[in-house]
């Protein structure tokens, strides 16, 4: 995965609470490798069955700005592939399901939360339009329309995106402290092993 | 002196292995589950020309995509392929599965604690997010994504920021016909579904201490549902009384010694919630949901709420969730008639759930279809020798094999359009057991009233002068 610091592109509103994962791929489609791409299955049903729906608008759009406890429920990763195979590196919304948010990270998407009063004038400002975004992952700043809003990304987060790291690859530097640590956990709690303790 | 712990940081301290200059935990994993969405993950350790790192700490499990009926022509191809590629990986990895023919198969949440893979003191991962139920045991369970599942297979490891640590104290007596699945959607009601974002919840207080492991495991799965990672209870009698000979649980010595380090696993008495909530049992009713999010639930005595003199954003959000679920507003959600009804999934069907429902349905016919699909294969069998397979299917019900199912309608089981379906599972998303299909969540016993009676109603006179 390639790191990213800066990001321009246009935003475009999704103005629902409760967008959960379910919402964002139907689990009918998962199923499908992911060579196949998910981009279409994104929001599959709910953009189906409603005219003029916002993506189908602006699908050069690669911002999303939505309502409160975005991506909750499952931990299907799927959702954050439909939405990154759609072409969206960032999604704001004034708060995400933990899982969602954690699967984001880990394929490139920036999940900014921002206060609830910032994301409805955004949401009020972009109706039913699309309007050019920048975003700065290192300063943690969005600029929309002149006005600048500064988003809390979890430091961690920060690193991986910028620099496209992959969780396991940093874990490997540290895989002699791991064994070291399996072997103590053996030792002194055998019992954490389902039947007898085999060597790890 | 040792600062005063929360049952939480004893269980944190006991899996860091390090932590990083951001405050990034490493964490060990004990356990970790697969299932046929895990493919994901496997197709990405393939890519990497790495193996899984601890085999005998990796189990897989069939349930997501497992038919509920003729299991031997699996006429779907994507289905069999989904079952094939788990077989397929657990073989090349040598992971112990826990396939769509063995007599052990069954919902992995089920599965885990059943088998006694699912242990106090342990934590456990899953690529499913009700992992939390877990918890009830005393255990740290979480549900992962993909990306993490293969670092899990990786490096039997996971990287995880501590949550706040969130105490629901429920203290008092839960009156008949009321169980955990009512407590869990009363307090999500309260909360709101991301009312325990970012905290990790242990219910504490006599209502829980009183609760079966069934009932544990039921209110710590629905701790996702209010935004909450983790669910936890700490372990006492019943925890050890429900595990001792299970399959995989220590024996001999090795149980003693579990035993005595396992009693050590609860919040001291000092020991600071970063957010404290209380609840009093008593004030608890069965609960069913109208909306389509969990927290649009309300007593069954209640009405759908009106969203005229609402606000603006609320009124919205309301009118969009009684749009999409057929109802009229302002209007008592008891009456409601059904489509028909759903026994089943992790959060629901394990023996007790089944026991519950099969004391309303004894004697009496569902005016409405319904599946019943046990937790697992061993739960099937035990309903079976207690004579519950036939009361389900006296009263017209279909008794069908364990899995997934409706729960989330990959199997094939699915609700077809604007029907609605009364449902002992988690999650009442638009869509989630089919296109369109309307989903009430409730308890078993109010699962099995609205068969008998074709509406969503009160389960306790139907239980009048039997034992629930
Ligand atoms: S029954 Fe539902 S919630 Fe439970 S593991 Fe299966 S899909 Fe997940």
């Amino acid at each position: 995965m390639r790191g990213w610091d800066q990001h321009e592109g246009h935003a475009v509103a999704l103005p629902i609470e409760n967008i959960d994962t379910d919402q964002l791929i139907p689990a009918r489609f998962m199923s499908t490798p992911r060579s196949e791409g998910y981009g279409r299955f994104l929001l599959h049903d709910l953009r189906e069955g409603a005219q003029d729906f916002p993506l189908d608008r602006h699908p050069e759009a690669s911002v999303l700005v939505a309502r409160r406890n975005f991506g909750s429920g499952s931990s299907r990763e799927a959702a954050v592939y439909a939405l990154v195979d759609a072409g969206f590196r960032v999604v704001i919304a004034p708060s995400f399901g933990d899982i969602f948010a954690g699967n984001a990270v880990n394929n490139g998407l920036l999940p900014a939360a921002l206060p609830e009063d910032m994301v409805d004038q955004m949401i009020r400002s972009l109706g039913d339009g699309a309007a050019p975004v920048r975003v700065d992952l290192e300063a943690g700043l969005i600029r929309m329309g002149g006005a600048e809003h500064r988003f809390d990304l979890d430091p961690t987060w920060g690193l991986k995106l910028r620099n496209g790291w992959d969780d396991i690859d940093l874990t490997a530097q540290h895989s002699d402290a791991i064994a070291q640590f399996a072997e103590r956990r053996a030792t002194r709690f055998p019992w954490a092993w389902p039947g007898a303790k085999r060597s790890v | 002196m040792i600062a005063p712990q929360t049952l939480l940081d004893k269980l944190w301290k006991a899996h860091e292995i390090r932590r990083d200059a951001e405050g990034v935990s490493l964490l060990w994993v004990d356990r970790h589950l697969v299932h046929e969405g895990s493919h994901h993950a496997f197709a990405r350790l393939k890519e990497r020309g790495q193996r899984v790192y601890a085999p005998e700490l990796t189990f897989a499990v069939v349930d997501h995509y497992a038919p509920t009926r003729n299991r031997d022509t699996i006429a779907a191809p994507d289905i069999r392929r989904m079952i094939d590629t788990l077989d397929g990986n657990a073989q090349t990895h040598g992971l112990e599965i826990f396939g769509l023919r063995d007599p052990r198969q069954g919902i992995v949440h089920v599965v885990g604690p059943e088998q006694g893979l699912t242990l106090p003191g342990l934590l456990i991962n899953c690529g499913d997010s009700h992992t939390s139920t877990h918890g009830a045991f005393g255990a740290l369970g979480f549900g992962i994504g993909a990306t993490q599942v293969a670092h899990v297979l990786a490096t039997q490891t996971i990287p995880q920021r501590k949550p706040r640590a969130m105490r629901i104290t429920i203290d008092g007596r839960l009156a008949p016909g009321v169980s955990a699945k009512d407590v869990a959607l009363g307090w999500i009601a309260r909360l709101g579904t991301s009312g325990a974002t970012g905290h990790a919840i242990e219910y504490a207080g006599s209502a829980v201490r009183a609760l079966s492991m069934e009932g544990r495991m039921t209110l710590c799965n629905l701790s996702i549902e209010g935004g909450a990672r983790f669910g936890m209870v700490a372990p006492d009698e019943t925890t050890f009384a429900y595990l001792k000979g299970r399959p995989y649980a220590p024996g001999g010595a090795a149980w003693d010694a579990a035993v005595d380090d396992w009693r050590g696993l609860v919040t001291d008495a000092e020991a600071r919630f970063d957010r404290e909530v209380r609840l009093d049992a008593a004030e608890i009713a069965p609960t069913v949901t109208w909306g389509t999010a969990p927290d649009q639930a309300l007593p069954i005595d209640g009405t759908v709420p009106d969203p005229a003199g609402l606000p603006d954003a609320e009124a919205a959000k309301v009118r969009a969730a009684l749009d999409y679920m057929g109802l009229a507003p302002g209007r008592p959600i008891a009456g409601t008639p059904v489509d028909q009804v759903f026994l089943g999934s992790c959060t629901n069907a394990r023996i007790e759930d089944l026991r519950a429902a099969a004391a309303v349905l004894a004697g009496r016919q569902a005016k409405v279809p319904g599946l019943v699909s046990p937790g697992s294969m061993i739960v099937r069998k035990q309903a079976e020798d207690e004579g519950l397979d036939r009361i389900f299917i006296e009263a017209g019900l279909d008794w069908v094999a364990s899995g997934c199912s409706l729960c989330v309608g990959m199997n094939g089981d699915l609700v077809a359009p604007g029907k609605r379906c009364a449902s002992s599972t988690n999650r009442n998303f638009r869509g989630r057991q089919g296109r369109g299909a309307r989903t009430h969540l409730m308890s078993p016993v109010m699962v099995a009233a609205a068969a008998v009676t074709g509406t969503l109603c009160d389960a306790r006179p139907l239980l009048k002068d039997r034992a629930a």
